[in-house]
């Protein structure tokens, strides 16, 4: 399978990555590590007029403190997070999560960036990004902005981020005490059938899920009951409510709402809720 | 578009069109063919290639994203009558491989693994390649495999 064709250029900066964007028009995409835009081009569900190669951009992979947040570049490879020193002090949640996307060799590639901007409700580290109140930080031809988490995730596939913009940067709050992500699969290298991440910023735990709907999502009656009081095994019990999950090949709607009961309920317990 | 690349220590210079898949530029091209495709979706790690040292399923890289990278594919791991890489060696001690299709793809994913993990346990293993499947389901001696090569003397190349 082949691509259908398309443009290609190569940005040497965030600045050009920018201005080559909205040279190319809409129909242009950026290309980060391309192992979720690739394999939709081969299959041509995917085909962008052009794509802007931002994956060079050696100035956007780190991982930093900066102060109450860790800021992690947009093209930091999930190979990369999964080693960082850094994550492992301040959010290590986030290494473990990197550490269970695919394979080695897709991460290898992927970049977190890639993960978050492709708004796939299915993808694990945008769901501990929503966990973690990350700010999503996006440029374009206008300059920078910041959009929460909360946000960011517009529907399937979709997300806050413009057709000529650029994700640069994500910003999470450290975790303290225990955290714990479940992912339910059938098969090593699968995506989650359904996932669930808990981590405490400060105050009551927060718990994402994925692929329980069109966008990642805070479970709001489980932390609410967990405020009120209520036990991991109780609030667990409202791990479905507002969710709207879809039925596929791997899963009934209703066996996904059992689940995310299920892994919340271990998820609390695991991270010692 | 000209891209130039090293692979397996020898430089290359092509022009290729942009969607030209790094397996079939490899293969046609550069005329390595050791490098097989099984599924074309980036499951089966069939065409496990290192990129600078690191494992990379090579159908779902662009050559364009290759340019000026070092590629090795499973012709360079040895030299053509020098003796083998320890991997193939171990592979071919444990017999590890039955049609060896998925073979060239295994080889390159554990060496990518050993030079992350010296001395992995033999879960470590079987997660390492979990990249990589293998239709004849030898996955037992390939993990044997891997686990001497690791402990082999000398070590891990
Ligand atoms: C076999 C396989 C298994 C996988 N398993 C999992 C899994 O279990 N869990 C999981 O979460 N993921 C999984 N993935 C997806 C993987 O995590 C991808 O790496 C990731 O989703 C996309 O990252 P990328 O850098 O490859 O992005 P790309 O494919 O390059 O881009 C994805 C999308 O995001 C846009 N984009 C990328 N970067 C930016 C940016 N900085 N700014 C604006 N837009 C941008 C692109 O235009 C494109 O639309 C799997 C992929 C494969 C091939
Ligand atoms: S051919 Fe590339 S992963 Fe199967
Ligand atoms: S040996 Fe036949 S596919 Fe692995």
């Amino acid at each position: 399978m082949i691509p259908a064709a398309f443009e290609y250029a190569r940005a040497g900066s965030v600045d050009e990555a920018i201005s080559l964007l909205s040279e190319h028009g809409e129909d242009a995409k950026v290309l980060a590590g391309g192992h979720s835009l690739l394999p939709l081009m081969k299959l041509r569900l995917a085909t962008p007029s052009a794509l802007i190669d931002v994956g060079r951009l050696q100035e956007l992979s780190y991982v930093r403190d900066a102060g109450d947040r860790i800021a992690i570049g947009a093209l930091t490879r999930h190979r990369d997070l999964q080693v960082s020193d850094e994550l492992a002090r301040s959010a290590p949640i986030v290494s473990h999560v990197a550490g269970l996307v695919g394979d080695p060799q897709v991460r290898h590639r992927g970049t977190i960036g890639g993960s978050v901007a492709h708004g796939d409700p299915a993808s694990d580290l945008p769901a501990v990004v929503l966990a973690l109140d990350g700010e999503l930080v996006i440029r374009g031809p206008a300059g920078e902005r910041v959009v929460p988490a909360s946000e960011f995730f517009h529907g399937f596939l979709e997300t806050a981020i413009g057709p000529d913009e650029l994700l640069v940067e994500i910003r999470l709050r450290k975790t303290q005490g225990g955290w714990s992500y479940q992912k339910f699969n059938r098969r090593a290298q699968d995506w989650a059938t359904v996932g669930v991440a808990v981590a405490r910023t400060d105050g009551t735990p927060a718990v994402a899920l994925v692929n329980m709907g069109a966008t990642p999502l805070r479970a709001a009656a489980v932390e609410s009951a967990l405020a009120a009081g209520a036990s991991p095994a109780e609030a667990a019990e409202s791990a479905a409510e507002g969710a709207d999950p879809s039925s596929d090949i791997q899963a009934s709607a209703e066996f996904r709402r059992h689940l995310a009961r299920v892994l919340v309920r271990r998820g609390l317990e695991e991270a010692g809720v | 578009m000209k891209v130039s690349m090293t692979i397996n220590g020898r430089s290359v210079d092509a022009d290729v069109e942009p969607r030209t898949l790094l397996v079939h530029f490899i293969r046609n091209d550069v005329g390595l063919t050791g490098t097989n495709v099984g599924c074309d979706t980036t499951n089966c790690g069939a065409c496990t290639i290192l990129m600078d040292g690191e494992s990379v399923k090579s159908c779902t890289v662009l050559a364009v994203q290759a340019d000026g990278a070092s590629i090795t594919t499973i012709e360079g791991l040895a030299e053509p009558d020098g003796p083998m890489h320890p991997m193939q060696e171990a592979f071919r001690e444990n017999h590890a491989l039955q049609c060896g299709y998925c073979t060239p793809g295994m080889v390159m994913a554990a060496v990518s693994l050993l030079q992350e993990n010296p001395s992995p346990t033999e879960a470590e293993v079987r997660e390492g390649l979990e990249g990589n499947l293998c239709r004849c389901t030898g996955y037992h001696n390939i993990v044997k495999a891997v686990l001497a090569a690791a402990s082999a003397p000398g070590g891990p190349k």
